[in-house]
Parts: structure tokens; sequence; C-alpha cells
């Protein structure tokens, strides 16, 4: 349902009383209602949805996510891709 | 005639040679009466229509018009095989980051004519106005027209001007219909697709799209990205230079790759199998088209092309592309195979398989 | 773009599938709620990769998909009046109502009009003082946070031609409704990250513990998907029923206060009929009575709305996870993505469209369609 996607705000500006900002997907740009979000500073990332800002996206939680998923990799590196093999042998193609 | 109206112009911006005017900001010469904007009369094959054809068209075309631009024009026999093709322009909005409805109109149907391997000779153009248009804007599209008609080295032969009520269209329609000749021993087709052969693409892809949607109304962004409008016989012909077979030529221009690929999959009654991580979509393309929901492949292309070539051609092939200006992206997106008939298919970057289906219509923003 | 493609990188996702592989003892049905996490399953061809066994049931998260028909059909009759300008997101325009769409409607000379956000609206309006312009305003709990600042400001600065059609749905409800029904085979829950991205996760812990379910915030790139997946499947083995958040770069518990006030001052919750599944209790918004001068269904009265859905649908089962889209027997034949018999096989979140556009190749391997 929820087409939305993450943009750094570039700009924060009043427009007749609204908090919006002008909001930078990788060199795309668009302005966006930051009302719901005013504290938002620039530089920082949003989560847009239909021209609105919903949520901060939260940078460190997202590199710890990362983070988890390589540590998984290192785990297996150390005790061997016994998942894989198993993986491969039920025939799933990875 | 074009230096008759020079004579008459009173503040315009005709200058010689009318390829430099600068429609921005122009005024009408004299002898339009000083309209701002199309009426009726423009349409009605009287003075005022002549007073178009001879103070703005020519002018604007400059050097790519034969000097009759009449009703018929009388050409000299060529040596070969006949393309011809005929493509209307409708392009909201008129004027877009990278180009116009003007040079779209040109790039189009040479583009048309050089994908069976033709190399195009004359142009014909056709324009549906609405009454209320501003002459200016006519005059930008037609200096457009005029540039774009010098680059890709076609003459500009006949052409027409009607006006529609305000209402009945809306801003400026061009027709145009080209004709060139096919070298002999070419022959590409949507049906000459054979497994094996490899899939090949001129170079980045959604970059039309993108650029005019970025201006839309309703969805204006702005992007770095601008229309790869251009015309692509020449590198046609250095491909088929290279002496190699080559099988299929396609512009993916509305409907994108996954159009032009499903018709050539149907035409040839073969499957295609695509790459997702070897297709070349700019980051920026990729990012405006998730901001909007659209699928990259969807997006239309105007100065692109996709070919089929035997493998053992490939590299030879390839490498001509590469060496061309508009071909210096160029790069393998795929290959035909037997399996699935009739269908595009793609491997996704987690190695899992989805099928590229044909688009149906007109590709719209969602929020899904 | 930044924090997409890093979610997309195909060797992690390789180490989660191996994961899932290797937590994967028994076959276990989950249910992906929102339609923007269908769409990317079946695009990124996720389910193919999962370990034979762990099936995902496409839930009714299309926003497009399970707007009331005799919605559309009023929104089809106010586009067509001659004085109204009808904004809506390009999702709804192909939608079909009990005759026609909204691309039939413009087709005929009705004024309508794609935007990309329900504030284009509020500024069509502006821009066209004597026309009245309607703003459909569909979504989930995501969407609208959009849909009520945009009719807050209409009220704020004094633009009277304005009003919006709502429909909204919310999740909660829905997930109640699929447990309580008698034929429910899900045992897990991926909920919608950006729908807790507006709301927070508090609604969530009491449905995992009443249904005994687990229920696993996710994103929407491949990774987060499977993140998603593999936290299910290791709280199904382990036997737990836990809310757990995959998300949390994007979703903080709280959600976002700001936009859930604004949510509470314009909307009030209401029942809510579901295309092809019915009524739900509880389940809608629809704009209080502090904004009823903004409400299209009392600014327009369309009466007279006789609805009339396709016999041969069976969306109804398939946003319910009963059937795949391929056995209702219409899929692919006389209901394709070109002449939708039902709403599923419009939007490219619903999931018979998805099918249609990315699984016939199995389809066709198989036998089917």
């Amino acid at each position: 349902m929820c087409l939305a996607v993450p943009g750094r705000v570039v700009e924060v500006f009043d427009e007749s009383g609204t908090t919006m900002a002008q909001v930078d997907f990788g060199g795309v740009r668009k302005k966006v209602c930051l009302a719901y979000l005013p504290e938002t500073g620039v530089d920082e990332y949003v989560i847009v949805h239909v021209g609105f800002a919903i949520q901060r996206l939260d940078e460190e939680s997202a590199k710890e996510t990362l983070a988890t998923f390589e540590r998984l990799g290192i785990l297996e590196e150390e005790f061997g891709d016994g998942f894989e093999a198993a993986a491969r042998e039920k025939g799933v193609q990875l | 005639m074009g230096e008759e109206v020079g004579g008459a112009a009173g503040g315009g911006a005709a200058g010689e040679g009318g390829n430099d005017l600068d429609f921005e900001g122009w005024t009408c010469p004299a002898p339009l009466r000083n309209t701002p904007t199309v009426v009726m009369g423009h349409g009605g094959g009287g003075a005022m229509s002549a007073e178009l054809v001879e103070s703005l068209f020519l002018p604007a075309y400059g050097g790519a018009a034969r000097a009759e631009l009449g009703d018929a024009a009388v050409l000299p026999p060529v040596a070969g095989r006949l393309a011809f093709s005929t493509d209307s322009y409708v392009v909201k909005p008129m004027f877009f980051p990278g180009g116009s409805i003007g040079d779209l109109a040109v790039n189009g149907t040479v583009n048309d004519l050089a994908m069976a391997g033709a190399q195009p000779l004359y142009l014909s153009t056709a324009y549906i106005l609405a009454e209320g248009t501003a002459i200016s804007d006519i005059g930008r599209v037609a200096t457009a027209v005029g540039k774009a008609a010098e680059q890709a080295g076609v003459q500009l032969v006949t052409g027409d001007t009607k006006v529609v009520d305000h209402g009945s269209g809306d801003g400026i329609y061009v027709n145009t219909a080209g004709v060139g000749v096919i070298p002999d021993g070419v022959v590409i087709g949507p049906e000459r697709a054979r497994p094996g052969d490899v899939v090949l693409v001129s170079g980045a892809i959604g970059l039309h799209g993108v650029a005019v949607m970025s201006c839309r109304e309703g969805l204006e962004f702005s992007t770095p990205v601008e229309s790869d409008s251009a015309p692509l016989h020449g590198l046609v012909a250095d491909m088929l230079a290279t002496g190699v077979d080559v099988h299929v030529l396609r512009d993916p221009t509305r409907g994108g790759l996954s159009a032009s690929l499903n018709e050539i999959a149907r035409g040839s009654g073969v499957g295609v199998d695509l790459v997702e991580r070897d297709l070349p979509i700019p980051e920026e393309v990729r990012d405006a088209c998730g901001l909007l929901g659209l699928d990259p492949l969807q997006v239309a292309n105007e100065g692109k092309l996709v070919a089929m070539v035997p493998a053992d051609g490939a590299d030879a092939v390839l490498e001509a592309m590469r060496a061309h200006p508009f071909g210096a992206g160029a790069c393998r997106i795929g290959t035909v195979v037997e399996d699935h008939p009739r269908m595009v298919v793609a491997r996704t970057g987690l190695g899992g398989t989805r099928v590229i289906d044909l688009p149906i219509g007109e590709q719209l923003p969602r929020i899904c | 773009m930044k924090y997409l493609d890093e979610f997309s990188n195909p060797d992690l996702a390789r180490r989660l599938l191996d994961q899932i592989h290797a937590v994967t003892t028994r076959p276990w049905a989950m249910m992906e709620v929102c339609g923007g996490q269908t769409h990317s399953i079946i695009r990124h061809g996720i389910d193919q990769l999962l370990p034979e066994g762990v099936e995902m049931i496409h839930g009714p998260g299309c926003p497009v998909c399970v707007t009331p028909l005799e919605t559309i059909d009023r929104a089809l009759a106010i586009a067509r009046r001659p004085d109204v300008i009808f904004c809506s997101f390009g999702d709804m325009l192909r939608v079909p109502g009990s005759h026609d769409d909204l691309f039939t409607v413009k087709s005929e000379g009705g004024d309508v009009r794609v935007v990309y956000s329900p504030l284009d609206a509020l500024q069509v309006a502006r821009d066209n003082p004597d026309k009245q312009v309607v703003f459909f305003g569909i979504g989930f709990e995501t969407t609208a946070p959009a849909n009520a600042m945009t009719v807050h400001q209409a009220r704020q600065q004094g633009i009277p031609n304005f009003s919006l059609l709502v429909s909204h749905v919310l999740v909660p409800p829905a997930i109640a409704a699929i447990m309580e029904s008698p034929t429910c085979r899900v045992q897990a829950f991926l909920a919608a990250g950006h729908v807790c991205s507006v709301m927070g996760t508090s609604e969530y812990p009491p449905l995992a513990e009443k249904y005994g379910v687990p229920i696993v915030v996710t994103g929407f790139e491949p990774l987060d998907i499977l993140e998603g997946i593999r936290k299910t499947v290791v709280q199904l083995e382990e036997g737990r029923h836990e809310l757990e958040n995959a998300y949390p770069r994007a979703v903080p518990a709280e959600g976002n206060p700001a936009a859930v006030a604004m949510l509470r001052d314009v909307f009030e919750v209401t029942d809510r009929t579901w295309r092809g599944i019915g009524m739900i209790p509880g389940s809608g918004w629809r704009l209080s009575s502090r904004y009823a001068d903004f409400d299209a269904e009392l600014r327009f009265e369309v009466t007279d709305i006789q609805t009339d859905e396709s016999p041969l649908c069976r969306s109804g089962e398939v946003l319910q996870g009963l059937i795949k889209p391929h056995e209702c027997s219409a899929f692919g034949k006389e209901c394709t993505p070109r002449n939708p018999l039902g709403a599923t096989m419009v939007s490219s979140e619903g999931a018979c469209a998805a099918y249609y556009a990315y699984r016939r190749l199995d389809l066709v391997s198989a036998g089917g369609a």
C-alpha cells in the first residue's frame, strides 16, 4: 500500500504557515510537506509518501541492521557454509 | 523565401539563415500582423497561412527546408528500396528538459526509418495548431524542427498547417512523414530474432520519459535528467558497416524497453531472457521511477535502440556502437531463447525470475 | 538511492536466505498484509527462493483493491459532474466500478486529473475557484496523514471549493477479521512497515497475544522482507508469538505523534466495507463532524448507486488468502490487467495483477493459465 521512499532534506522553508522541504532523492528533487516532522534538519533523511514526510529515517539503525546482516555471513564463514549446502540439496537456486 | 521576409521584418528577430533565430522572447515579424497568438485565419489557406509559412516556418527551418515547401515535393530518383514512415507527436508539455516536440517530431520519424536500416532522406511536417497558441511557441518548435533536421541530414520538403478551435486541440500537434533508402542486402525486421541472438541496447534507458514527467502538470519535480532525443541512423549505419547480419532493430519509445522486447518476442515467436543487473538504468531514472512508482523498463526513450544480433557478431557490433557518440553506453542486456516463446523474462538481482509484460496503457504515478 | 540500494544487496540477501533455510524445519504459512510487500516479493522473485513449505499468503493491504465498489461508483458519478474537477492518485483511474472507470469518465469529457499528492489537488482548487475540486482520499494509515493535512489546510485557508471523498481503511481490524475467519490458514503476519511509521506499533501486541500469532513489522526492500520472514520463521519455530520490529530504521515504537494527533482531529473510526471481503467493524476512517463541510459525500448527494460486481470475480477469496490468483477460473482469461473484473487485477499491488505481470512463466510451465 504504501510506496514511500527515503530522501535527504536539502532545504526547509515555510509556505503559507506550513513547514515544507526540498528533498533530494538521489538527484531527483521534490517539494515535500514537513509539517509532521517539523524538527527535521537539513541533511537528515526522511521517508516520503505522496508528498509528505511521514517519518525520520534513523541512519544509525539502518547501519546497525546492515551490520547485523553482514555478521550473518561472517558467522557462516567461521562455522562453514552448511546452510547453503542444505539449501542446494533442496534444489533451491540461490 | 526567407530573404524576402528579412526585408519586411519590423523589429523581429529573424536573422540570416534562419537557424540562428532565438525564439525566446520572440516577437512576430511585421507580415504576421502582430497577432501574438494563432487565430483561425492562420489555417485558412489564404494570405495569413502564406505569411505563417514564409515568415515563420521557412526562416525557422533555415537550410533544412527545400525553398518551395509546396503541396507536393518532386524528388529525384533514389537507388534502392524505399522505407516510408509516419508518426504524430502530441507530447505534453511541448517543451521539456533536453528537447521539445519539434526535435522529437524529426528524430522520431528519422529513427523509425533507421530501424528498418534506412538512410533517411526527406521529411514532411504537418502542424495542427490550437487557436490561441502563442506564435512564439510555434516559432520555438519550428526552430527545433529545423535544427534537428539539419543535425539528422534530412530535408524538409513539404508541409501543411491547420488551425482548430480553441479547446479542440491542445497547443501544437506535429505529424511528420519520412522517406529513406535501404542499402542493398540489409534486411532488418521484428520477425528475424533467432534463439542464440544477443540483445544489445545503445545506452542508458528511461531518460526521455523521466524528463517529460518531471515537468508534467501535477507531478513537477526537479531532476538532472534530460531527454535523450537523438537521430540514430548514423549509429545504425556504423553497426551495419561491421558486416554483421543485424537481425532486429527497434527504438524503445512509448512503452519503453518492455514494449519493444515484447513486440519482438511476439514478432519472431521467440523468448527473450534479460539479466536485470545488466540493464543500464541511471540512478536518477531509477530514483524518479521509485518516487512515482513507475517501472523504468516501461518509460519512453527517444534516442536509444535495442538490437538483436547473432552471438558471433555481437562484440563487433558492440564495439562499433560504443565508438559512436549516440552509442557510447551500449551494452548487452540479454539473449534470445527458444524457451517461453513470445515472453520476456528477467532474472532478478536476487536470482528469481519475473515476466516483463507489455505495458497496458499510459504510465501513471501510483501510491501503492 | 541511499537506504534503498543497500537493502537490495544480493550477497546479503543470500545470507538471509541461507538463514531462513537453516532455521526452517516445517511448513509455515504467513501473510504479508501490505500490497507493497506483495509487489516486492513477486517483483524480486523472493517467494521462489524460500524453503519449500514456507508459503506467503498475500493479504488485503492494497487500498486500491479494497475500496468499496459503492465508493468507486460514487466517485464516478461525482467526476461526471460538469462543475467538478476530480483529482486522484494514478492507481485509481483504471479500477472498475459497476459499469466503467475514471478513464472512461475522462474520455467522455469529465475533468479527471492525476496528482502525486493531495496537496496538488488543493492547489488545483486554489487555481480554479469557479470549480468544485474533489480529491479521492483512499489509502491505509500511511496515506491518511496526507489527506488529513490537506483537508485541514483547506479549512484553515478557507478554500471552500475543495472536498474529500474519503475511503480510508485500517490494518489492525483487518488482521483481527482475518484471524476470526473460520477458514483462516495464516500462522503469522508481516505487518506493514509504513503504516507503523505513522501509527507506531502499540496496536499489535494485543493482536499477537489474542490470536497467538507472531507479528513482525517489515519494510519493503528485498533485505527488509527477507529479514521479516526470517524473524517470523524463528518465532514460529520457537513457538513464540510476539510483536517484533524488523524495520527499526523507519518505525519507532511511538510512530509519528504529530501525524496521529492530526488523524484524531480530522477523522473518526467507522465501519467499512472492504471490496471483495465485506464489512469489517471499525476498520475505516471517515471525516469527523468538524470537517463535514469538506466531505464530498455530503456535498454531492449521489444517490441511486446500484452496485454490480462481476459474478466471476473471486478477488474476495484472493484478498483473504483463501485462493491464489491463478486458482480463479477467470484469471488470465476473462480477467486480465487490460480488462480487469476485480480491483486486485488493476493495482500493481493487487495480488492478481502481480501474478499476471510477473508469474505467468511459472503458470505456463506448470500447465496453468
